[in-house]
């Protein structure tokens, strides 16, 4: 303990500033009334270029990544490296399809992607099953965010569940009065001090560790000494296909995940996402760096404590750094927690608002009564993320977080496809949905883990051997449960049609996806004016 | 700068956007760079080129933008 003080010290400093920032959020933009989710739950959907790079980015690249990225390179190699083409693939993939969102959100005055699918597809049981899907996917994504504040702490000798429920108190606090403006106002905090520690790391520590070159040779002789035969530095045979489908599909699920559209929707125009596409790989550089440190790590002969490989960063950085710059760092990491947590917990707050309280509760619901439902409602979604913490054992939440992946992609029939076709018919995507999330849990529920000596839900490497083909090949588990969606959905569409079922009426129209800020279809949502 | 005249653009098709494509095949082709060798300092082309790709989608998707805006 009396080892860590200066960091501590640090820590708690940086931690208590940013709480602070995040209370006087509220003030920030000032609109004239708070009271409706528009405001709370999307900032007053007016961020420009600049806050949404930073919201988004803060947003996406969470705590948990930067903790369990490098995690997997230190333990596997290669294959962990799978996060820098994911973050390079999926901005020129949702280019088009965020921008189509937006306009169409904005006229609609949509919150969430159920949302839209009601409005697109005239079926509240679909919006309800994708609003199930996206609070199902994103809460054990909050409860991570936990475990990456747990593994700085931990580091600095602290255990015990008490700081992690002071910290989430103060979180759920400052959420609840200020809104998405507490987290856009904090990650600029936030992403300062992660650029900051990264780009030192990524000088300083090969520095002292005999350049990049000996670092790899480190870990491929690791990896040689090993008896597993999917490690190394690069792929082989067995994995190529899984970093190829793992990245692609792990593209496809982002911007599914109500809380990465949370940060799209409250942008002022499609200019602002458009541009945030080109600029928002600033971070997947610092990410692919941030994998990287895995390796530097091996070549430092760096120990996790106990067997809880998400130390391994947090030990790394103690072994390397001065204390006060390590307990930078850790702040950086734990700061690094709260803004995707408050955001994630405003979308699954939104989704409980608009797509079951106001849809089934309380369908006169006025703009004052969804935002205080939504305060509410990120209130208790928080308590949950804790007591699954507290409760449960942490690697539950990162087996559901597995399943959250998979479970997401299920959505992309109705929400992406949605936007650019209305040739489903709403029986077909319910069907189709259902179809992959079996065909997706049955894939993990058979992948074994032997290294965590684990029978199911082991990773999401669903090896082909298991369909009866003879290779060694394995593939993410999420892709194929797409895929069976995607051929339920239209043999299901063709059957409904075949048999007259009644279609839901498309709330819609053409020119909708293309409106733009300035669009008088888009001006009347201008809710400062109508307060 | 960003305000529109109420006159719409009525779709987003554009031949720019085929070039979207090229950031997204690129770093999925992993058979082109699964290798050691070449290094560039100290990193095998595994790495270096797969960070060298954000440059590619950066271009590509700031081409796109600036032509169909």
């Amino acid at each position: 303990m009396s080892g860590h003080t200066t960091e501590l010290v640090v820590f708690a400093v940086l931690f208590l500033v940013v709480s602070g920032m995040g209370f006087v959020a509220a003030r920030w933009r000032r609109p004239q009334n708070i009271e409706s989710l528009h405001e709370w739950g999307l900032g007053g959907r007016n961020f420009g270029s600049w806050i949404t790079w930073f919201l988004v980015g803060g947003d996406l690249y969470t705590a948990y990544t930067f903790v369990a990225v490098p995690a997997l390179v230190f333990g596997a190699g290669a294959i962990g490296f799978y996060a820098l083409p994911y973050t390079v693939v999926v901005y020129p993939l949702v280019f088009l399809v965020l921008a189509r969102m937006w306009s169409v959100s904005h006229v609609h005055g949509f919150v969430t992607p159920a949302d839209f699918v009601r409005a697109r597809f005239g079926s509240p049981t679909l919006a309800l099953v994708i609003a199930l899907t996206g609070l199902v996917a994103t809460m054990p994504y909050i409860a991570l965010q936990l475990v990456g504040i747990e593994a700085v702490l931990k580091s600095m000798g602290i255990t015990g569940h008490l700081p992690i429920i002071i910290a989430f108190a103060i979180l759920a606090a400052y959420t609840y009065q200020s809104g998405l403006r507490a987290p856009a106002l904090i990650a600029f905090v936030k992403d300062t001090l992660i650029y900051i520690v990264i780009l030192a790391a990524v000088i300083y520590i090969p520095a002292k560790l005999g350049g990049w070159g000996s670092i790899f040779d480190a870990a491929q002789a690791k990896f040689d000494a090993t008896p597993v035969k999917t490690d190394g530095i690069t792929l082989n045979a067995a994995n190529q296909l899984q970093y190829i489908t793992l990245a692609f599909g792990s593209a496809l699920a982002l911007f599914l995940y109500p809380h990465s559209l949370t940060g799209v929707l409250a942008s002022k125009n499609r200019g602002v996402i458009k541009r945030n596409m080109a600029a928002l790989p600033a971070y997947s550089f610092l990410l692919g760096l941030i994998a990287l440190l895995g390796f530097m790590a091996i070549a430092a002969g760096t120990k996790p404590i106990g067997t809880d490989t998400n130390t391994i960063i947090p030990r790394l950085f103690d072994q390397m750094f001065p204390d006060w710059f390590t307990g930078v760092a850790y702040a950086a990491v734990g700061i690094g927690a709260l803004v995707p947590a408050a955001i994630m917990s405003i979308a699954a707050a939104n989704l409980f608002t608009r797509n079951i309280y106001r849809e089934y509760l309380n369908k006169q619901a006025t703009d004052a009564q969804e935002a205080k439902v939504s305060k509410l409602v990120s209130l208790v979604v928080k308590v949950g993320a804790v007591l699954c913490i507290l409760l449960l054992d942490p690697q539950f939440s990162i087996d559901l977080q597995l399943i959250g992946g998979v479970i997401i992609l299920q959505t992309l029939p109705s929400v992406a496809l949605g936007l650019y076709t209305r040739w489903f018919h709403r029986g077909g995507l319910i069907t189709g949905w259902a179809a992959g999330l079996a065909a997706g849990v049955w894939m993990l529920y058979l992948i074994p883990n032997p290294a965590k000596g684990k029978a199911h839900f082991g990773g999401s490497a669903f090896a082909l051997e298991k369909l009866g083909l003879d290779t060694p090949m394995t593939v993410y588990a999420g892709f194929l449960a797409l895929a069976v969606n995607l051929v339920v959905s239209v043999l299901a569409t063709l059957a409904f049609r075949a048999a007259k079922v009644a279609d839901g009426e498309d709330a819609t129209s053409r020119g909708d996806y293309f409106a733009d800020e300035g669009d008088p279809r888009v001006k009347e949502l201008d809710l400062s004016a109508s307060h | 700068m960003t305000t529109r005249e109420p006159g719409q653009p009525s779709s987003d098709r554009s031949p720019w956007n085929w070039l979207l494509v090229l950031p997204i095949a690129l770093p999925l082709m992993t058979f082109l760079f699964n290798a050691d060798e070449p290094r560039l300092m100290g990193f095998p082309v595994f790495y270096w080129l797969q960070i060298a790709f954000i440059l590619v989608g950066v271009a590509c998707t700031t081409i796109v933008y600036r032509m169909t805006r």
